[in-house]
C-alpha cells in the first residue's frame, strides 16, 4: 500500500526541518557565545539536506551532515574583555541573526506543510478503509 | 462470471492505484522542497492510466513462482507497472537548483487527493450497484 509510504517520507522530511530548526535555534542562542567547548569563538552550523531516494521514483529527506559556517568572525574591539588579543579585539560568533531568522521561518514553514501532508494522505487512507461500506 | 466482475471495477481500480502512488511522488516533492539539487518528479497522468487500463486488460499474465522469474523491478525512472516517472518543468530556478515550487506541488497534492476520494465515491457507488443486482432488491 504506497498510501503509507507518504508517512515514512513526510515523516523524514520532518525531522530533517526539526534539525534544521534545532541549528538555528543553536545558532541563535550562541549569537554572543565568545567561547565554545574549544575555546574558541563559537562558528554558525548549518544542516545539509539530502535526497534519500526510494522505489518509484519517491525521494525522503536526511540531514548529510552539519557544516560549520567558513566565514571569518566577527572582530569586536573590547580591551577590557578577558578573551582579548594584544591589540584590544575579541572574536565573535559569526552568527548572521537575519540569517537565521529566515531560515528559522522557512524551516517552520516547510515542517508545517510536511505535517499537511501527511494529514491528507491519514484522511485518503481512511476513505479508503470505507470501500465497500 | 468473476472476470466481469473485475473487468467493472478495472477503471476504477486502476486509477485509484495510479493517484496513491502519484500522491506519493508529490509528498515527495513537498519533503525535498529544500533540498539542494533536487529536482521535482510527476507522473503524466493521462497516459499511465492508459498504459495500466491496457495492460491489465491483457489476460495470463506470467506467475513469478521461482526466485530466477524477471521480475518488473521499480527503480528511479518508472513505477512497477513501467510508467515513466518524469521530471517537471520548472517555471523560474532557483539559487540551490532545487526545481520544487511549493504552490504548484500543494495544488497538485490538493488536487490529487480529491480526485482520490472522487474515485473511491465512484468505486464505492459501483459497488452498491453490484449489491443490488445481486440481492434482487431484497
Amino acid at each position: 500500500m504506497s498510501l503509507f509510504n507518504i508517512f515514512n517520507v513526510s515523516g523524514s522530511a520532518m525531522s530533517a526541518q526539526a534539525q534544521r530548526l534545532n541549528a538555528t535555534a543553536s545558532n541563535l542562542a550562541n549569537a554572543d557565545s565568545a567561547t565554545d567547548a574549544s575555546g574558541k569563538a563559537y562558528r554558525a552550523k548549518q544542516v545539509v539536506f539530502q535526497a534519500v531516494p526510494l522505489e518509484d521514483g519517491n525521494s525522503a529527506v536526511k540531514v548529510a551532515q552539519v557544516v560549520e559556517d567558513p566565514s571569518p568572525l566577527k572582530q569586536i574591539y573590547d580591551p577590557k574583555h578577558p578573551m582579548a588579543d594584544d591589540k584590544g579585539y575579541v572574536s565573535m560568533p559569526n552568527v548572521n541573526v537575519v540569517d537565521e531568522m529566515v531560515n528559522m521561518l522557512s524551516a517552520s514553514r516547510s515542517y508545517q506543510n510536511n505535517v499537511e501532508t501527511m494529514n491528507a494522505a491519514k484522511t485518503m487512507l481512511l476513505k479508503t478503509l470505507t470501500i465497500g461500506q | 462470471m468473476v472476470s466481469k466482475l473485475d473487468d467493472y471495477l478495472r477503471f476504477n481500480e486502476a486509477a485509484l492505484s495510479l493517484r496513491a502512488q502519484r500522491q506519493q511522488l508529490l509528498a515527495s516533492n513537498i519533503a525535498n522542497a529544500d533540498t539542494p539539487n533536487y529536482k521535482a518528479r510527476d507522473i503524466d497522468f493521462a497516459s499511465a492510466l492508459q498504459g495500466a487500463l491496457s495492460k491489465s486488460a491483457q489476460p495470463g499474465q506470467l506467475a513469478a513462482t521461482s526466485p530466477q522469474h524477471q521480475q518488473a523491478v521499480a527503480n528511479g525512472d518508472m513505477l512497477g507497472d513501467g510508467t515513466p516517472v518524469l521530471y517537471r518543468q520548472s517555471a523560474q530556478g532557483a539559487a540551490d537548483n532545487n526545481t520544487v515550487d511549493m504552490d504548484v506541488e500543494r495544488n497538485q497534492f490538493a488536487d490529487n487527493g480529491l480526485r482520490y476520494e472522487a474515485g473511491i465515491t465512484m468505486l464505492n457507488s459501483q459497488i452498491r450497484n453490484l449489491m443490488a443486482a445481486i440481492q434482487g432488491g431484497n
